[in-house]
């Protein structure tokens, strides 16, 4: 019994439809506030601490703290340790990922047990291990100091050491992507006639640079970074082999507050160059990233 | 060239793949190997494209034991059924790359490669797509630069593994024609796995129709088209085509 004259209700304004996914405003506010102050307080705060602490006698004081011996040894040491073992970890995880992913064998399941290993064990741990192994008073050891080539309290024992803490970045980066790209262009390019080796350079590196560069960058800033297991085998002998985390650690324990949180400066510096460097490949090279949509 | 697969039988640990089978393609054909998941059909044809080895019998080309021949000595252009095209590079690229991959000795000039690239995109109908990557390119494009690269190789035969699996019904018809058009015009032996009893009705000269079991997948029937369609072989092979 619709009279024509009757009008609907019009309302006021649009109806405002919400996405099904999106909270209601409170909700977002609160996590969005959680996260801003869990980021303020673990991560901000003590990252301008250590930049205030550094400066806290003037530009001067800590460019003179940085260029005495001791720390700018600590720099070149630290550097040179990155220098070895972040290519070596690199191949080794490329290697690794790749025997994990393009072959079944046998004890696959415990092989990637292994590489995570690392990150389960104590860094301290890793560390006694290495002198247990390599230590003067082992026969391997004592043999090797017989021959000239110490292992422990040098630098050799420090880039094992930084190693064995940093070896699950690149693997660990690249077991996933491989896993999820298959092996089905490396097939194809067998039917096309290429060698294992031209497959490697061709297509299996190029389709996983990304996951690459990502695990070597955070292989990179963990390397500069380790602490506990090169702690145990470094010996702390300044100039020799006190890496910037371990000077840091002795200046600020004989007070040197200016020159610890100098050099401690310099190492997060570092660590944000990294990242930057991160992100500025992911912008450069953004339509490159979707057409192998990963990260 | 002439295939023969001679009392081929495949294991995959404990899972019977294939059951012996035997089957002689002559040269020049346009062969469906047709049948239900699980019949072996595409382990056949990565047999023959040497990328599985089986675990007994033999596999001639034109007479000649090629059982042991690796992946590239044996020179089959294989399409693959998620087409596998290189993500990281151009459909030109993708084309080029096994004239690239050949030794010093036998690799064309730049110039060469360009224009052989040239000639299989026109081959194709995509003259125009050489710069773009494959993710720019729909299903049906994507299938026929992968049968382009497969052609780049100069092949001696081409292998396809469902190679209109992934795409609808339209473009799968416009295909089934490119593809007769390619294999008549180069005349070269082709197989094709197929799990669409139309597809191989209507596209191939000989259709083989195989069936799954615990012991592995076997041959059912071999024949013409017409031929199975008028004397299915078995009770399997009526209800396959009928279905």
């Amino acid at each position: 019994m619709f009279d024509a004259g009757v009008k609907l209700p019009v309302p006021a304004k649009a109806p405002r439809f919400r996405p099904a996914t999106q909270e209601s405003p409170a909700v977002r506010w609160l996590l969005i506030g959680i996260a801003v102050l869990g980021l303020a307080v673990l991560v901000v705060a003590p990252l301008a601490a250590v930049f205030t602490e550094a400066l806290a006698k003037g530009w001067a004081a800590a460019v003179t703290s940085l260029t005495h011996k001791d720390a700018r040894d600590a720099i070149r040491l630290t550097l040179l340790i990155t220098a070895i073992a972040v290519p070596l970890n690199a191949v080794f995880g490329i290697a690794a990922a790749w025997f994990i992913t393009k072959f079944d064998f046998r004890g696959k399941a415990f092989l990637i047990t292994l590489i995570d290993l690392p990150f389960s064990v104590s860094p301290v741990v890793a560390g006694l291990c290495l002198v247990l192994l390599f230590g003067a008073n082992t026969a391997l050891g004592g043999w090797l100091v017989a021959q000239g080539y110490p292992i422990i309290f040098a630098l050799p024992g420090i880039a094992l050491a930084t190693m064995f803490v940093t070896f699950p970045f690149v693997a660990r980066e690249l077991i996933p992507v491989m896993i999820e790209q298959g092996r089905v262009e490396e097939e194809a390019a067998l039917t096309l006639g290429a060698s294992g080796w031209r497959i490697f350079w061709t297509v299996t590196l190029p389709n996983i640079r990304w996951a690459l560069l990502y695990g070597v960058l955070l292989c990179n800033a963990r390397a500069m970074g380790e602490f506990g297991a090169v702690a145990v085998v470094s010996g702390k002998i300044r100039g020799q082999t006190a890496t910037m985390p371990i000077t840091i650690e002795m200046m600020y324990n004989e007070y040197l507050s200016v020159a610890a949180f100098s050099l401690a400066a310099v190492l997060t510096a570092l660590a944000l160059v990294t990242l930057l460097l991160k992100t500025a490949l992911e912008i450069r090279h953004a339509d490159a990233l979707a057409a192998t949509h990963r990260h | 060239m002439q295939i023969e697969i001679d009392e081929i039988s495949k294991q995959f640990g404990m899972t019977a793949a294939l059951h012996p089978v035997s089957l002689t393609i002559p040269s020049g054909a346009l062969v469906a190997l047709l049948g239900p998941s699980g019949s072996g059909k595409t382990t056949l044809l990565r047999i023959l494209g040497g990328l599985e080895f089986p675990t007994s019998g033999r596999v001639l080309f034109d007479g000649q034991d090629a059982t042991g021949l690796t992946v590239q000595e044996r020179r089959a252009g294989f399409v693959f059924q998620s087409y596998a095209l290189f993500r990281h590079m151009t459909v030109f690229e993708n084309i080029a790359y096994g004239l690239k991959a050949r030794p010093r000795a036998t690799r064309p000039p730049k110039a060469e490669i360009a224009r052989r690239v040239g000639k299989l995109l026109d081959l194709i109908q995509l003259p125009e797509i050489g710069a773009r990557y494959p993710t720019q390119l729909s299903g049906g494009q994507r299938q026929r630069v992968a049968l382009a690269r497969a052609l780049a190789i100069e092949p001696r035969m081409l292998l396809l593994d469902e190679p209109f699996g992934a795409l609808d019904a339209k473009v799968r018809k416009e295909l089934r024609q490119g593809l007769r058009d390619i294999h008549d015009e180069t005349g070269l032996t082709t197989v094709f796995v197929t799990h669409d009893q139309d597809e191989a009705m209507e596209l191939a000269d000989l259709v083989v129709v195989m069936s799954g079991s615990s012991t592995g997948g076997r041959i059912e029937q071999i024949g013409k088209p017409a031929d199975i369609r008028a004397r299915p072989a078995s009770a399997f092979v009526r209800d396959f085509i009928s279905a």
